[in-house]
């Protein structure tokens, strides 16, 4: 038999191990810590800010020009933008992403569906940058086709573009939410006498409808974040309207705006980008709450 | 009334109720008909979007793809404008991005499947990774912005957007890691405890080989996200307008390596692109579709290799 280890030996071992799985805990703690970083840089950033600009003014004001000579600081027009762009967003992708979900969960056949999920989940990893150029560039002079008086920037085509950007969220996890029903509900359906489309939209959709939900939930705080598409395309005036086909700011947009030029740090212009932060923060925590909360309810169901 | 003519009656009725569900037995399966092309069109609208996107660019950028767009610095004339400081930006950015983030998540991913109790400490460090998967990447730019350029003085450095880059991709690290190595099946663990090893020797020696692929597969993913983003770095100020490279990191000198590159101001592809594209005049926006069909090339290639991967590993995985 080979020799045991000496005492000093599995001492040294028993360290060793101990020492590493401190390592690995200190990597998976340093996430929260990132978090935790994030939140604490807005907040402090935040506070410097309103302490010079009453809380209800941010709030509820209607005018944002902070970076003019009478600077005006309310949050609305910027909220205004990213709710507006994000609802043209799912406009578009609600019922391309579900039809193709319920399509390729129910009707397609194996093959089809490993070839087009892949190529339909590359829409999510092309850079930002190129969706905003072929927003700018491809989908506005589209779009000035049918809408003759439609200005160069405009939310319009920008929404249209992050909405084709989402479709991989939306489509292809709706599609794993359903394609997650137990067959035998499928097969008690179509042993009744239903066609497959009433067994999708009557059975199946139903019992997916909290995944589907999620997954439509991840695709508005991915549409609400979205910075490059937004700044490039629709152009940098904050302008509270609900017309998409205005030019209007978001929040990411302002920042990037603000970002490109040189300001000096600790000046209120400086903080004013981590307040708009802040909210944009909060916004897309509560569709991730409230996607974490529906992912959750969907995995007890069976 | 007969009795016959009661039957006769029941039978005619039931010839119009057959009639009545056949006529819609035919509505019905037209409705299928008319959904299965719906759901042809639903599908081929992202896949012709995709296709508009690569062909829009091309048209553009594929004439200004020459030899000297890769070794030019920007300039004012669109003509004579290259990338060579926004590729090499972007590769330096990248390795550091890479060097901090993969070790960092891949060891998170093995702490939380092999090594975390079940308590609320471990429930919380997993509600915060996805929670940080939906953080907003200009958020990120934000911190970066905040904390390092002024806080830790790290400067407007390819440091400091290799590192926020690394924050940036580290959930995808960790849960791709994570999903790998809760695919490594528990006889493999089992068999090395039963002679002896150590938990880390388990880990280390067993489980990771095992899980090197499905590994891969989210580095890759993750790296090819980080080559794209733009927002956190134009936060944290990357510049557009760089004619000149970096310090070199080997030199004939000693002591041979240098980090000085480190803490250089930088630009990368996703910026340069950006801030030809908000230039007035064609001449600017075909570079910036050409930088763009740069990026998109390698996001193709990286994103290939990732769905091959994935595709052998699932045929592979029979355990």
């Amino acid at each position: 038999m080979a020799s045991a280890l000496t005492v000093w030996e599995r001492r040294r071992q028993r360290l060793r191990e101990r020492a590493i799985e401190f390592v690995l805990l200190v990597a998976a703690a340093s996430s929260v810590f990132v978090t935790l970083a994030i939140v604490a840089v807005l907040i402090y950033e935040s506070l410097g800010f309103f302490s010079s600009v009453p809380i209800t003014d941010f709030l509820f004001g209607t005018v944002w020009t902070p970076l003019f000579s009478n600077p005006q600081y309310g949050i609305l027009p910027l909220l205004g933008g990213t709710l507006l762009s994000t609802f043209v967003a799912l406009l578009f992708v609600a019922p391309i992403g579900l039809v193709t979900a319920v399509y390729l969960s129910e009707f397609a056949s194996p093959r089809v569906r490993e070839i087009i999920k892949p190529i339909l989940e590359l829409l999510s990893g092309v850079p930002t940058v190129v969706y905003g150029f072929f927003a700018l560039l491809f989908m506005t002079p589209l779009l000035q086709t049918f809408i003759p008086n439609l200005p160069g920037f405009n939310i319009l085509s920008a929404g249209i573009v992050i909405g084709i950007m989402i479709i991989p969220y939306v489509a292809s996890l709706s599609e794993d939410a359903m394609r997650a029903v137990p067959n035998n509900l499928r097969d008690g359906s179509l042993a009744m006498g239903a066609t497959r489309l009433e067994t999708a939209v009557r059975v199946v959709l139903p019992a997916a409808i909290s995944g589907v939900a999620a997954a439509f939930i991840l695709g508005i705080s991915r549409a609400v974040g979205e910075t490059m598409i937004v700044a490039i395309a629709a152009g940098q005036q904050p302008n509270l309207t609900l017309d998409p086909r205005e030019p209007a700011a978001t929040i990411t947009a302002y920042i990037v705006q603000v970002a490109l030029g040189d300001l000096p740090h600790g000046s209120l212009a400086y903080q004013t980008i981590f307040a708009a932060g802040l909210v944009l923060l909060l916004l897309t925590l509560v569709f991730n709450i409230a996607g974490f909360w529906l992912r959750h309810k969907f995995r007890e169901v069976y | 009334m007969s009795i016959t003519s009661t039957l006769t009656d029941g039978r005619v009725a039931g010839r119009a109720a057959d009639s009545e569900f056949v006529r819609r037995l035919k509505r019905r399966r037209t409705n299928e008909t008319v959904f299965i092309c719906l759901g042809l069109a639903a599908t081929s609208i992202g896949l012709i979007a995709l296709a508009a996107l690569m062909i829009d660019l091309a048209a553009s950028g594929y004439p200004r793809l020459t030899a000297d767009f890769f070794t030019n610095f920007p300039s004012r004339r669109a003509g004579q404008a290259g990338i060579l400081s926004a590729w090499v930006g972007s590769l330096l950015v990248i390795s550091v991005t890479a060097f901090i983030g993969v070790p960092l998540g891949v060891a998170a991913g093995i702490y939380l499947e092999e090594y975390a109790p079940k308590n609320i400490w471990t429930n919380i460090i997993e509600i915060n990774v996805s929670n940080l998967a939906g953080v907003p990447s200009i958020v990120f730019g934000l911190l970066a912005l905040g904390l390092f350029v002024y806080g830790f003085g790290t400067g407007r450095s390819i440091f400091t957007a290799g590192l926020t880059l690394a924050l940036l991709i580290l959930p995808i690290i960790i849960v791709a890691t994570r999903e790998a190595i809760r695919a490594v099946p528990w006889s493999l663990r089992e068999a090395a405890y039963g002679v002896g090893a150590t938990k880390w020797q388990v880990t280390q020696d067993h489980v990771l080989p095992a899980a090197v692929p499905g590994v891969l597969t989210g580095v890759i993913i993750g790296i090819s996200r980080a080559l794209g983003e733009t927002a956190p770095l134009v936060t944290i100020g990357a510049l557009s307008f760089i004619a000149f490279l970096p310090p070199s990191p080997v030199s004939a000198d000693f002591p041979f390596i240098s980090f000085a590159w480190l803490f250089e101001g930088f630009t990368v592809l996703p910026i340069q692109a950006f801030n030809w594209v908000s230039r007035p005049g064609d001449d600017f926006q075909s570079n910036a579709a050409a930088a763009g069909l740069v990026l998109m090339a390698i996001t193709l290639v990286l994103n290939g290799v990732a769905i091959y991967f994935r595709y052998r590993l699932r045929k592979k995985l029979q355990w």
